[in-house]
């Protein structure tokens, strides 16, 4: 079902809530992978405010919707959208980073509820969601997979394993994501290790691709209704993003990658979130 | 006399003409009748692994992901996340090299039940070369938390490891050969229990520690020095290198006071490494000395010749034995003067 304009509206306040969830952690934290979190706050919050099947208060429900964030350093944009659902009080991600914390960086699946699958290590998301959807098929269970990668990420020759893979196997209740924000730690994605003509990569390898603007409710809702539909052929989903989205000093900033802030530049950023439209 | 397995696709019999790698994929299909959710996952090595059987048998439940081994160990991490139980197959330096971070990060990690059962181990791919020779794996993999490592004897002890790996929970790597290396055991009821030792030759004068191939040798050597020089010595199959029996080692230590591991391995890093840090840590005064690769890549050649060469067999431990026996060595009961 697509997205009504209501719907819309409602889940646009969400995802500012969410951005502000990630500034205060990022402020807790002492510094954060803020920019790649910013970037996919319209994708998760999409995900898990219309069309994952879960339950909070039962994290290992086995019939739940999983969910591999392969961009694992962008744990701190992740954990404040399971706090919003209800997995743990918000509260706790005050912790986030402190010593014996349960959430690092990189979130621990067997320490954080609803982290279906530890990453960090970049490259190996995709590989674990297409075990996962396997898994599924061989049950026979309707659950359907999400992965999300980072496009930095997709240099990593495993990413292209995995889709290759995916595709060999037909795999069709998986739906992945790239958050395509072209910025990488050492600087922008075409310059240091380009992957241009990236779609075309895509369908090379047998997916089904429809590229969009990953900060757009109604054309993310659209690929996720196209993607969930079709049976042909593994979908890939090529979200155009920003990194550093919502806050005006982190847009497009290859130096918010990893970033800390003091409380006035927090409460600055959260000001430039409130005054977005 | 050995006695026939019933139920099971091979007997003891079989032992003598198959190689590990083949028992261990009937085993596999045996396993696979009676647990729904064990899938198969192989990286174009499924014949010369011999979960190809499985395949066969089992062709919904079999994955060949073609020549990605990293690929490999990640779907079987998100198989084991969805609830099935998957066995890997591929060769040890690729399960433990070429997709170590998979095995690391994504399953032991999480600690996942992720059996990997990794052939072609050591030198037993003698004439490929370093490139498809392992004598790391057991250095890297006792390395990786909540990982158990098993270097089986022969096939009789394979097929008891498939079988056992089952009931412990997370990652297991069973480590076997390239095949064709000598059945030690008649019988599979000999009381393997994962992480136990097995005595397989009493003694008091010296022990000798091995895993995987050596120790048919280990058993041969000690054989003919009781005969020849009248000597007692003490072999233990500790074909659980992780956990290690500890008590094991330190009962040898206190009644042998001498001891010689003895692996196809580098010497760093692996049983003699596991052993030796048990000893260190007791404190007590022990004639030690580690037989393994020693920290080189391997020569080619047949495994039989190489395994000589490195001092694999039982003349090369024989003469060790002895070297050790003759040692000035201060072996009194105080032990409170060498802690």
């Amino acid at each position: 079902m697509p997205v009504s304009e209501d719907e819309v509206k409602k889940l646009k306040v969400k995802a500012k809530e969410i951005r502000k969830d990630i500034i205060d952690t990022t402020l807790a934290a002492g510094g954060a992978h803020i920019g790649g979190a910013l970037s996919m706050v319209e994708i998760m919050t999409i995900l898990y405010h219309k069309y994952l099947n879960i339950r909070p208060d039962q994290p290992d429900w086995k019939d739940r919707d999983r969910v591999v964030v392969s961009k694992g350093h962008a744990g701190v944009g992740i954990a404040p959208v399971l706090a919003g659902k209800g997995y743990f009080k918000k509260d706790a991600l005050s912790t986030f980073n402190q010593f014996q914390s349960k959430f690092g960086m990189h979130l621990d699946s067997l320490k954080v509820d609803g982290v279906d699958v530890s990453t960090g290590s970049l490259g190996h998301g995709l590989s674990m969601a297409v075990g996962l959807a396997l898994g599924a098929s061989l049950q026979k269970k309707p659950w359907k997979t999400y992965c999300i990668l980072g496009d930095g990420e997709c240099n990593e020759g495993s990413v292209w394993e995995a889709a290759m893979s995916a595709s060999h196997y037909k795999i069709t209740n998986l739906i992945t994501f790239v958050d395509r924000n072209r910025l990488m730690i050492d600087g922008a994605t075409e310059e240091i290790m380009g992957i241009e003509p990236f779609a075309d990569k895509w369908r090379a390898f047998g997916f089904a691709v429809r590229e969009i603007d990953g900060h757009d409710f109604t054309q993310l809702s659209r690929a996720i209704d196209k993607a969930l539909e079709t049976t042909g052929a593994p979908w890939v989903i090529i979200c155009n993003t920003v990194k550093g989205k919502g806050v005006s000093f982190m847009e497009n900033e290859v130096k918010w990658h990893y970033g800390s802030m003091n409380s006035t530049l927090a409460d600055q950023a959260k000001a430039d979130v409130d005054n977005a439209i | 006399m050995a006695k026939e397995i019933t139920g099971t696709t091979w007997t003891v019999y079989d032992s003598d003409t198959l190689t590990q790698a083949e028992i261990y994929g009937r085993v596999l299909c045996d396993l696979g009748d009676r647990y729904p959710e064990i899938v198969g996952l192989s990286a174009d090595l499924a014949n010369s692994t011999k979960i190809g059987n499985f395949g066969k048998k089992f062709p919904d439940r079999f994955f060949n992901v073609g020549i990605a081994e990293q690929n490999l160990f990640g779907i079987a991490a998100g198989l084991a996340k969805s609830g099935m139980l998957p066995f890997v197959s591929t060769m040890a330096a690729f399960a433990t090299m070429r997709a170590g971070e998979q095995v690391r990060t994504d399953i032991c990690y999480q600690n996942l039940d992720v059996k990997i059962i990794a052939t072609h181990g050591g030198v037993s791919f003698g004439p490929a070369g370093s490139t498809h020779h392992c004598t790391e794996d057991i250095a890297i993999t006792r390395a990786f938390p909540n990982m158990t490592v098993i270097v089986p004897a022969d096939g009789v002890e394979t097929a008891n490891a498939v079988k056992a790996c089952i009931d412990r929970g997370g990652p297991v790597y069973i480590r076997i050969g390239r095949g064709f290396e000598p059945p030690y055991y008649r019988d599979e009821n000999y009381g393997f229990e994962i992480g136990k030792a097995v005595e397989i030759a009493p003694g008091t004068d010296l022990t000798i520690i091995a895993c995987g191939i050596t120790v048919r040798e280990a058993a041969e050597a000690a054989r003919i020095l009781k005969e020849t020089d009248g000597l007692s010595v003490r072999v233990l199959n500790m074909h659980t290198i992780k956990p290690l029996d500890e008590a094991a080692v330190l009962k040898a230590v206190e009644e042998t006071r001498r001891i010689i591991t003895f692996e196809d391995h580098n010497v760093l890093g692996g049983l003699g490494s596991a052993v030796a840090d048990v000893i260190a840590a007791s404190g007590k005064g022990c004639a030690f000395e580690k037989v393994g690769i020693p920290d080189c890549f391997a020569i080619v050649g047949y495994p039989e010749d190489l395994y000589s060469y490195y001092s694999l067999d039982a003349n090369a431990i024989t003469d060790k034995v002895r070297e050790v026996m003759g040692r000035d060595f201060e072996e009194d009961e105080d032990w409170e003067d060498e802690v």
